[in-house]
């Protein structure tokens, strides 16, 4: 037992692998993808882009992984989105930036708020409970926008998009620190030994005195304020909130980014930050399409096989049977 | 008795034709519902151009279902209006509502969408754009403002496989087909929004040098273009000026960028389906005159040379 072989890390090496495979496919169709330079006291590049991109699908996964963790789902981030850019925007222009952040995050919170009740108070299914926002949000978003783009001109709330933190653009650094603070509040307590207790088996965790129900609610409500931090972020990056269109489909997304970053949908481990890496696997490959010149026809199949391929790569059963495969024919 | 009686009868009922004559029409539209800008402002200006010629118009809002828009065609037949307006929301499946329409001699006019040809006898006119038009107007600007020098163009193209995507882009290609100077070296989908403008304009311009070899962007719609012009912004490029522009639609926000010099060109899809619609219904109603199958609307083509400002402001109030 003491003469340990070396092994790479247990979890993580596949998701990372991919990323790099992934990357380093971009860099073969478009041989300037690693170039950076300065733009009006902004980095730019192919790079940037991936981050800067895929910082809203980020963000939805830091909430999405934790709830998946409790063996949930949550639905409504796509549409929790579109609220929270809706009511950014419209309230740009007449409200100093503190009440607009505080509105469209409080929003967000409420979205989170009723999720948990749904599911932890009346015990309502995960996948239905938040289906019910994640239609109903959208027209929430529409009847704030008035069915209209809402655009502002308010600089302070445009630097959310536009701006710059030491060269990065804001909603990467947004990301960094709320997976930052995440993982203390997670990691750095109990919690998280908490959540993969609940979602590894949630009755004997409550007999085992686990306040499950608030921890459930918890987690909703998180999922709900990562949303709306991802909304504001998109409604800044276009000066304007689309209600139809904001967040559209990015649940799935988020769901994805989680399951690629090894977080199973039955609950229990979880990885926050490779639920970030795998946002990241998600939006290097869009970008890699984009910048490929490919027919736009092709997009859907290109990602899926890619899904297909990381997804596979992670699979035990396919692993087992390599090793398998090996030892034969030693 | 039996003859005095048939009398009364008809003096009523040619005393109620002379006033069905001499009263306003009245017209029921079934439209599809808000879901885009454009949508909403169609209603606007179809209320708008009814009251300019004293038609009472009642608007019927299907929320996208093809049932509460028979719904509503069959309410507006038991009403009893002149005429029924529909924009389908589907091509399929209105045979049976418009027979009955038929029989009850209402007339039904298409707005903005045809609906399957195997009901072409079913109504009297409609009233479309033409998508294939529209992509060739802004493919002849792009020409005729490029003149001989080589032009490198990037395209953003609506969602795929959706008919007006298709559309603009083959007529865009029969625009600038023959000229060996322009050349489309990049397309890809932006599927009708400003985000998804932006993500694939910023991708294009790293893929083409920093933007420095693409000459023009088009467009198949003015809100993607709003996103591409801001990409070319961040990545310090004049949209307008180092980069032409062109969309089409004709939103109040291109207006906007146009008037601040970073838009150069768009296509108009007007909103205005009801007008030419209305001036049909009066001429046939009153003189018997039918219109032709299909009327199709001006795709107009507007630059910086046209006031942009004072259209943003007419524009802006719409519901866009």
């Amino acid at each position: 037992m003491s003469a340990m072989p070396f092994r790479l890390p247990r979890i993580g090496t596949s998701q990372v692998a991919a990323l790099l495979a992934i990357l380093a496919m971009n860099w073969l169709v478009s041989p300037q993808f690693f170039e950076i330079r300065l733009q009006d006291g902004r980095l730019f590049g192919s790079l940037i882009d991936v981050l800067n991109r895929g910082a809203p699908v980020a963000l939805l996964s830091l909430g999405m992984v934790l709830v998946v963790a409790m063996r949930g789902i949550d639905l409504s981030v796509g549409a929790v989105m579109a609220i929270a850019g809706a009511i950014a925007a419209s309230l740009a222009d007449s409200h100093s930036l503190p009440v607009v952040l505080a509105a469209a995050l409080g929003a967000g919170l409420l979205c989170g708020l009723w999720n948990g009740i749904l599911v932890a108070v009346f015990g309502i299914q995960p996948i239905v409970a938040t289906l019910i926002l994640m239609v109903a949000g959208r027209g929430i978003a529409q009847l704030i926008t008035e069915g209209r783009i809402v655009t502002f001109t308010s600089p302070s709330l445009a630097w959310f998009g536009g701006g710059s933190v030491l060269g990065l653009p804001p909603p990467v650094v947004l990301t960094l620190a709320m997976l930052v603070l995440t993982l203390v509040i997670v990691r750095g307590t109990a919690l998280g030994l908490l959540i993969e207790a609940t979602g590894a088996n949630a009755k004997a965790s409550a007999l085992a005195g686990v306040g499950t129900r608030l921890i459930t609610i918890a987690t909703y409500v998180w999922c709900g304020l990562c949303a709306a931090l991802a909304g504001v972020v998109a409604a800044a990056d276009i000066l304007g909130a689309d209600a139809n269109n904001a967040g559209l489909w990015l649940e799935l997304d988020a769901i994805l980014a989680v399951v690629i970053g090894g977080t199973s949908l039955l609950g229990g481990r979880f990885s926050l930050v490779l639920a970030v890496v795998g946002a990241l696997i998600i939006q290097a490959m869009n970008t890699g399409i984009l910048l490929s010149g490919f027919p736009p026809e092709t997009n859907l199949i290109v990602k899926a096989m890619v899904v297909l391929a990381v997804l596979l790569a992670q699979s035990p059963r396919l692993s087992g049977l390599a090793t398998f495969l090996r030892g034969k024919s030693r | 008795m039996k003859l005095k009686g048939i009398l009364i009868a008809s003096a009523i009922a040619g005393a109620m034709s002379a006033n069905a004559q001499a009263r306003d029409l009245t017209v029921g539209f079934s439209q599809i519902g808000s879901e885009s800008g454009w949508r909403a402002a169609e209603t606007t200006v179809s209320k708008s151009e009814a009251k300019r010629r004293n038609v009472t118009l009642k608007i019927a809002d299907a929320q996208q279902k093809q049932e509460n828009q028979i719904k509503a065609i069959r309410s507006f037949i038991a009403q009893g209006v002149d005429a029924v307006f529909l924009a389908p929301v589907v091509s399929t499946g209105w045979d049976s509502v418009l027979k009955e329409a038929k029989e009850a001699k209402i007339p039904v006019v298409l707005l903005d969408r045809d609906i399957d040809p195997a009901g072409k006898d079913l109504y009297l006119t409609a009233v479309t754009s033409d998508s294939v038009h529209e992509g060739k107007v802004a493919g002849d600007w792009l020409v005729k403002t490029v003149g001989s020098k080589p032009c490198n163009v990037v395209e953003l193209q609506g969602t795929v496989g959706a008919s007006v995507a298709t559309n603009r882009k083959k007529g865009f290609e029969n625009g600038i087909a023959g000229q060996a100077n322009i050349k489309l070296v990049r397309s890809q989908t932006g599927d009708f929004t400003r985000a998804k403008g932006k993500e694939v304009m910023e991708s294009f311009i790293k893929a083409e040098g920093g933007g420095k070899s693409i000459c023009a962007v088009y467009a198949h719609n003015d809100d993607m273009m709003v996103g591409a012009i801001q990409a070319m912004k961040e990545a310090g490029l004049k949209p307008g000026k180092d980069i032409l522009t062109v969309s089409i639609d004709a939103v109040p926000d291109i207006f906007k960028a146009m008037a601040a010099g970073e838009a150069n060109a768009t296509v108009e899809l007007t909103p205005n389906m009801a007008g030419p619609a209305l001036d049909a219904l009066v001429a046939y109603k009153a003189k018997g005159t039918v219109p032709p199958k299909w009327i199709q609307t001006e795709s107009k083509l507007y630059t910086a040379s046209d006031n942009p400002k004072a259209i943003y402001d007419s524009k802006k109030g719409l519901g866009y």
